[in-house]
């Protein structure tokens, strides 16, 4: 009796272990970054990939621009998050003459487009229509890829608002538009081994001394880092999981062993002896 | 690995290159340096139809006039801000001088705001709308230097001059490669003359407005001059070759091309063992192209074996499609007698697949921008997960469940000895 009691103890340590290991995981996923609302927020966008302007991840960030203009945006995404990209585009109040197709596009740090895992990227409004809001969720950002494949990786990441289609009537026409960013982590269940040397930015590698002596080279201002840094690529949940899964190993040994010996003394020993 | 200290020593290199090349210099605080200084010529439509009262009650011109001087109140410190007319001058009905009607009102340099303003007072509306020249002259007039340069094109028509084609025009002066955007505002919303601003905006990599209020005029243009004072990056001219074997040297950096259609051009970077290539490449539509496109960019070693390639495709209305690659370099021994091992030469190819329809000039090409870059290699993945580490519940039950069969097995072979100790 005692020794399934001291087994029930041992599990329900085990479980508290566990939920200690688990809370974190759990809500580090839906957490946003903190808001940089310190910070001006910016109302300029760029018009190239040389000239996007810097936001921050819940930074929600504005442009007045032309129908027609192509607004660039870039921010940094670390390794283990996912973005979430919104934009609102306030349409020309003035009479227009057709529906009008926007679309979202990210690019990452090596200009590749990068697919939407979620959301609605690309949307037509009705000739009537006050706004326009589009969103694009992307895949988890790995820590490292085969060179071949596509996989989003650390870096700068650019966000290009435009209309795709459009009466020719109502090009040049003001708008307004609103893009906000969000990262979420997204915890060890997507931590992959390796890393790369330095995230995908533009002129990110002159920052490694040649040992030619090259003389810096010119540098675009996208070079954003996100909050607190880039991540060191030692850290993932991971290691509680398997902390935890090891203490477990342990306890569950002690509990086998413990019931093989019985409880206390054995009867057969007499008392004193 | 991206180890902080490193990334921190490198934010601080770059952070004082960055000083270095866009801030002016302590000393010459506010006023910067006049070889990088960014330029902009506001370039005015003074057409008899500048007469027409249709912008918020009053004459496109006198909107233009107010707008300019608001603007020129507000010309950030550092812009080098210059100021042409078109058709300002002539009043005749002969189309040839006429067409050659444009001037510079105001030098490109340091601004006096008073002389400036006493300037665009003067102005009335009186004759043709030679855009066609206005452009050449524009661009004539911000020679020099390399920073970015801007014009801000603002007429009420089209060019009267043919057969000089101002969309031809500016990409003519695009691609001299002086870096040059034309912003055009449109005082008057016809299909005519909304086509050939958009065509000229397009052209360069600019935008086109069609202005409808004064304030919408004022904000615009102050939006463009601002735009002009931000510190940008500016591409290093370069020539791609037909074959790797001829193609340019880059180093790690910015640069621009010029690639026709269905061309190939060829560059060489050279990479150390154990480092890694990155390059992206982005080929603009400057022109009225067929609705599906794409963009090859290939790396492959200098006997043509390919290496890695990226390569996108799109279709519909865009500015430029783009694509990149990364190419992690195999780390190599050094030979004996040398320290380190030679490098390896790596042949970046871009192609494209952009067409047009026969009516659409193909020279010069549509522009290329290429960023190269070589960073230290990755290190690489021996196992999926992260370190070899598990994680989820399959794995805590998997190990909970060996330890107990281990502590079992223990514990029986324990208690299994000590009883045959006791028997013997």
């Amino acid at each position: 009796m005692r020794t399934v009691r001291r087994m029930l103890m041992t599990a329900a340590l085990a479980g508290a272990g566990l939920l200690g290991v688990a809370g974190p995981a759990v809500a580090d996923t839906a957490t946003p970054s903190p808001s940089a609302s310190t910070e001006a927020a910016p109302t300029e966008a760029g018009t190239s990939f040389r000239t996007a302007t810097a936001i921050k991840s819940g930074q929600p960030a504005t442009a007045d621009a032309s129908t027609g203009d192509y607004l660039y945006w870039v921010l940094p995404v670390d390794a283990g998050q996912r973005a979430t990209v919104k934009a609102t585009v306030t349409l020309p109040t003035a009479a227009r003459h057709g529906a009008a197709t926007w679309q979202l596009d990210v690019y990452d740090g090596l200009r590749r487009r990068q697919p939407c895992k979620y959301g609605a990227p690309t949307k037509a409004a009705a000739q009537d229509a006050g706004s326009v809001e589009l969103t694009c969720t992307l895949r988890t950002v790995r820590a490292w890829a085969e060179p071949w494949a596509n996989d989003p990786l650390p870096g700068s990441y650019y966000v290009r608002l435009t209309v795709v289609d459009l009466p020719q009537e109502d090009l040049g026409l003001p708008v307004h538009a609103k893009v906000e960013a969000g990262t979420a982590d997204q915890g060890g269940s997507q931590a992959v081994d390796g890393t790369l040397a330095a995230p995908l930015m533009p002129g990110a590698g002159t920052a490694t001394p040649q040992s030619d002596g090259a003389t810096p080279s010119p540098r675009p201002a996208a070079m954003a880092e996100p909050d607190g840094g880039w991540s060191s690529g030692w850290w993932s949940d991971r290691w509680l999981w398997t902390a935890a899964g090891g203490l477990l190993a342990a306890l569950g040994g002690i509990a086998g062993y413990s019931v093989t010996r019985g409880s206390g003394r054995p009867s057969r020993v007499p008392p004193g002896a | 690995m991206i180890t902080r200290k490193r990334l921190a020593a490198g934010v601080c290199g770059l952070l004082a290159a960055m000083a270095v090349a866009l801030l002016p210099t302590p000393a010459s605080a506010g006023e910067p340096d006049a070889k990088t200084a960014p330029k902009v010529e506001l370039t005015l439509d003074v057409s008899g139809s500048m007469r027409a009262r249709d912008i918020d009650g009053q004459s496109r011109m006198s909107a233009a006039k107010q707008a300019f001087n608001e603007v020129l109140d507000a010309v950030p410190d550092g812009v080098q801000l210059g100021i042409r007319t078109l058709g300002a001058d002539y009043r005749g009905e002969d189309r040839k001088t006429g067409c050659k009607d444009t001037r510079q009102l105001y030098p490109v340099g340091p601004l006096d705001r008073t002389e400036a303003k006493t300037a665009v007072a003067t102005l009335t509306p009186t004759g043709w709308t030679p855009i066609g020249p206005a452009l050449q002259g524009a661009a004539h007039d911000l020679k020099g230097g390399d920073g970015s340069r801007r014009i801000v094109l603002i007429t009420d028509g089209e060019d009267t001059c043919a057969p000089l084609d101002p969309c031809q025009v500016a990409r003519d002066i695009a691609a001299q490669g002086i870096h040059l955007t034309v912003d055009t505002l449109g005082l008057l919303p016809d299909a005519k003359t909304r086509k050939q601003l958009s065509c000229i905006a397009e052209a360069t990599g600019g935008t086109y407005t069609s202005v409808q209020h004064t304030k919408q005029l004022r904000d615009r243009v102050h939006q463009l001059v601002e735009r002009t004072a931000d510190p940008v990056v500016t591409p290093v001219a370069t020539q791609g070759a037909q074959s790797c074997a001829d193609a340019p040297k880059l180093k790690p950096g910015l640069y621009s091309d010029r690639e026709k259609f269905a061309e190939h051009r060829w560059y060489r970077v050279d990479v150390r063992p154990g480092q890694e290539l990155r390059a992206s490449v982005s080929v603009a539509a400057d022109r009225a192209v067929n609705n599906d496109y794409g963009v090859l960019l290939r790396a492959s070693t200098e006997h043509g074996r390919e290496l890695v390639r990226g390569a996108e495709a799109g279709d519909g209305r865009t500015d430029v499609i783009s694509s990149g690659l990364r190419y992690p370099e195999p780390p190599a021994d050094a030979p004996d007698g040398a320290d380190e091992p030679p490098l390896k030469t790596v042949c970046l190819q871009v192609s494209n697949s952009f067409s047009a329809p026969p009516s659409v000039k193909t020279e010069p090409g549509m522009p290329v921008e290429l960023a190269v870059d070589v960073v230290d290699g990755p290190s690489d993945a021996s196992d999926a997960a992260f370190l070899g580490l598990g994680h989820g519940w399959w794995l805590l039950i998997t190990l909970a469940l060996t330890g107990l069969v281990a502590g079992l097995v223990w514990g029986w072979i324990s208690r299994w000895r000590v009883s045959v100790w006791r028997t013997n």
